[in-house]
């Protein structure tokens, strides 16, 4: 008798451990990805901004790695005063953003280079209209191991030969005589990053064209590049700028000499376009249908709004006030 | 009367139960049933994923072409599909990891089993067990920033990527999963043939390598098997430590890439659906899929063939 009480609610148990379980199993994915960063200091604002008026939505976000710290802190902001505003944003690199924002998949493309014709043709056929909002400049940057003490500058033709496809450079003596004979590991951010399609077009000529052997690394995420220039003695890499100030005491910067100077990218050089030709503009591409809801085009002129003062801060060089101001013109239209 | 009437309830109740008992006994194996269906139907699920995207991919590039090609290159131009070097850099990556994780697992076992005091056992034995469930993404910055400049030290021109560290790490991963299975393969050898062994004057060591291994060999090698396929598909810690260069060598200071990190670095970017590209992850993902399949039937064959009973 005793046991046979004792026995009843085990097996009721374990019913109700496996419905909890399914339940669980169902319910998981619908809670899941909210990202709750936008939540934080938003009750000193609240009340103020609550008066006129309380967005809610959820504003996707995809693209260039590179140009992700701006939309970021400018999201951070954003969602400082629109807490109901969700802003998830996504890195996956320019391509892939383009391939999403053509998908309808996001609202905002962030870009760290303009909008391949074949890009805008896929969008044209399906249906997509966008405006193009330009929001900082950033110079690409060549760095070496800090170790490194006989890189002084490299000209644009000593980077196409250790870059161009099929290469023969193996050592930094061939790239220039005198340099030592220890083999060169070349990073570079991977293939589908705006990053690597300007360099390789500024550098080689031809977007997408670049050496392809055991000696270069392609990494998809460009912190990998980071890591593997600060950790190789023999090493080069490039990104963008705010890669490099971020992790300055870990890095060598290489000035580039362009025929006419030898120039390293800082804000004043990258703003007076004197670093050439790894300078360049930082692009959002915004879903005309998207702009449409109000937290879309609220966050669009928030964005350039700050973006002056934010850009700094995150290592980039940011556009004259009046340049801002036309832009946001543009997007009015 | 008195008496009888409390009975009278119970046994009332008692059918009661009984009825309530039959349906659970029903339900239940239905809903466990159920449960055993449903992992079944996943492989079903995950195999046909599998083959109907790699027949896309096999219809452009001949299996031969795939499976004897030395150079992969699936983005830039000039496009190649030889999965070798791939598969080169995971056996790199394994081989090490196994040479690193079957020594060391094994003197674990043995000494755990033969010489650890009891109190001893009871503390190493879970303190073991706890590597197993550390993150492998945790492995992997572990390999990155505190094996790799440590093996800097020794190999002055080793890259900061490199297949030895990460190697190195799988290895560390693997090895409670060697030392506790082994263990346990020992400690289930009769007390019976170690008395016997002590009784004609056999040292501990020799008990321990001529008696006790030989009798738990299906189960040390099975645990060899499994470790050896849990190393391959080991994803984290390539990704983060090993690089990102497909090339085909032994030389464990290189860079490489294995399939698993092969697959991280495609998924992550924008390789469109439905492309050559896009493929390659379905036929890198099936060829990984038959080598640990063929694997864990190897562990079973193992495990039967040298099976000893007493």
């Amino acid at each position: 008798m005793f046991r046979r009480r004792g026995r009843k609610p085990a097996g009721i148990l374990v019913l109700v451990l496996m419905l909890s379980t399914l339940l669980a199993a169902c319910g998981g994915g619908t809670s899941g990805g909210a990202s709750g960063e936008n939540k934080e200091n938003g009750s000193a604002q609240q009340t103020e901004e609550n008066t006129s008026t309380a967005l809610t939505g959820t504003i996707e976000i995809d693209g260039s790695s590179t140009l992700h710290p701006l939309t970021e802190a400018v999201a951070e902001e954003f969602g400082a005063a629109n807490p109901d505003v969700r802003i998830p944003i996504g890195t996956g690199g320019t391509g892939a953003g383009f391939k999403r924002f053509n998908n309808s998949e996001i609202a905002v493309s962030n870009a760290s280079r303009p909008i391949k014709d074949s890009e805008a043709e896929e969008a044209k056929a399906n249906g997509i209209t966008y405006h193009e909002v330009l929001v900082a400049y950033d110079g690409l940057s060549v760095v070496v191991n800090p170790s490194n003490e006989f890189v002084d500058k490299l000209t644009v033709d000593e980077l196409k030969k250790i870059y161009e496809p099929n290469s023969t450079v193996k050592t930094w003596a061939d790239v220039r005589e005198g340099w030592p004979a220890e083999e060169i590991k070349i990073y570079s951010p991977g293939t589908d990053h705006g990053t690597f399609d300007y360099f390789t077009e500024a550098i080689n000529g031809e977007a997408q064209a670049s050496r392809n052997d055991s000696q270069i690394t392609f990494s998809a995420d460009t912190n990998a590049v980071v890591q593997g220039v600060a950790g190789d003695k023999n090493s080069i890499g490039y990104f963008g700028f705010s890669f490099y100030e971020e992790n300055q005491d870990k890095l060598k910067l290489v000035p580039i000499d362009n025929g006419t100077a030898t120039v390293a990218p800082s804000m004043e050089t990258i703003k007076d376009n004197s670093y050439a030709p790894l300078s360049r503009p930082l692009l959002l591409y915004v879903n005309d249908k998207e702009l449409e809801r109000p937290e879309v085009s609220a966050f669009m002129n928030f964005y350039l709004e700050n973006a002056a003062s934010l850009a700094g801060e995150v290592g980039f060089v940011p556009l004259q006030d009046d340049q801002y101001k036309a832009e946001k013109d543009k997007l009015a239209k | 009367m008195n008496k009888t009437s409390p009975v009278a309830v119970n046994t009332k109740s008692m059918t009661f139960r009984r009825s309530k008992t039959r349906i659970s006994d029903k339900i239940i194996p239905i809903l466990l049933g159920l449960c055993a269906l449903l992992s079944v139907f996943t492989t079903i699920g995950i195999v046909y994923t599998l083959l109907q995207e790699s027949v896309i991919f096999f219809k452009e590039v001949p299996v031969w072409s795939f499976l004897t090609g030395t150079t992969w290159s699936p983005i830039l131009p000039p496009k190649e599909f030889g999965v070798l070097p791939l598969l080169g850099g995971t056996l790199l990556i394994t081989g090490i990891a196994i040479l690193f994780a079957v020594p060391i697992g094994l003197a674990c076992a043995i000494y755990l089993n033969e010489y650890a005091p009891a109190r001893v056992r009871g503390v190493v034995k879970p303190v073991l067990e706890v590597l197993a469930g550390v993150p492998t993404i945790v492995y992997g910055y572990f390999a990155l920033e505190t094996v790799t400049p440590f093996l800097q030290k020794i190999f002055p021109n080793m890259g900061i990527f490199n297949a030895l560290s990460a190697g190195i790490v799988v290895g560390i991963m693997v090895l409670p999963m060697i030392s506790s299975l082994s263990e346990d393969a020992m400690r289930a050898v009769p007390k019976s043939l170690r008395h016997g062994a002590y009784a004609l004057g056999a040292t501990r060591f020799e008990v321990a390598l001529k008696i006790v291994l030989p009798a738990a060999l299906s189960g040390v090698v099975s645990s060899f098997v499994l470790a050896f396929s849990r190393a391959i598909g080991e994803t984290m810690i390539v990704t983060v430590a090993a690089g990102a260069t497909p090339q085909l060598t032994l030389n464990p200071l290189e860079s490489i890439q294995t399939m698993t990190s092969y697959i991280v670095q495609v998924s992550m970017g924008d390789v469109p659906r439905g492309t050559i590209e896009y493929g390659t992850i379905f036929a890198v993902g099936l060829t990984l899929f038959v080598i640990t399949f063929l694997l864990n039937i190897l562990a079973q064959w193992v495990a039967r063939r040298f099976r000893e009973e007493y």
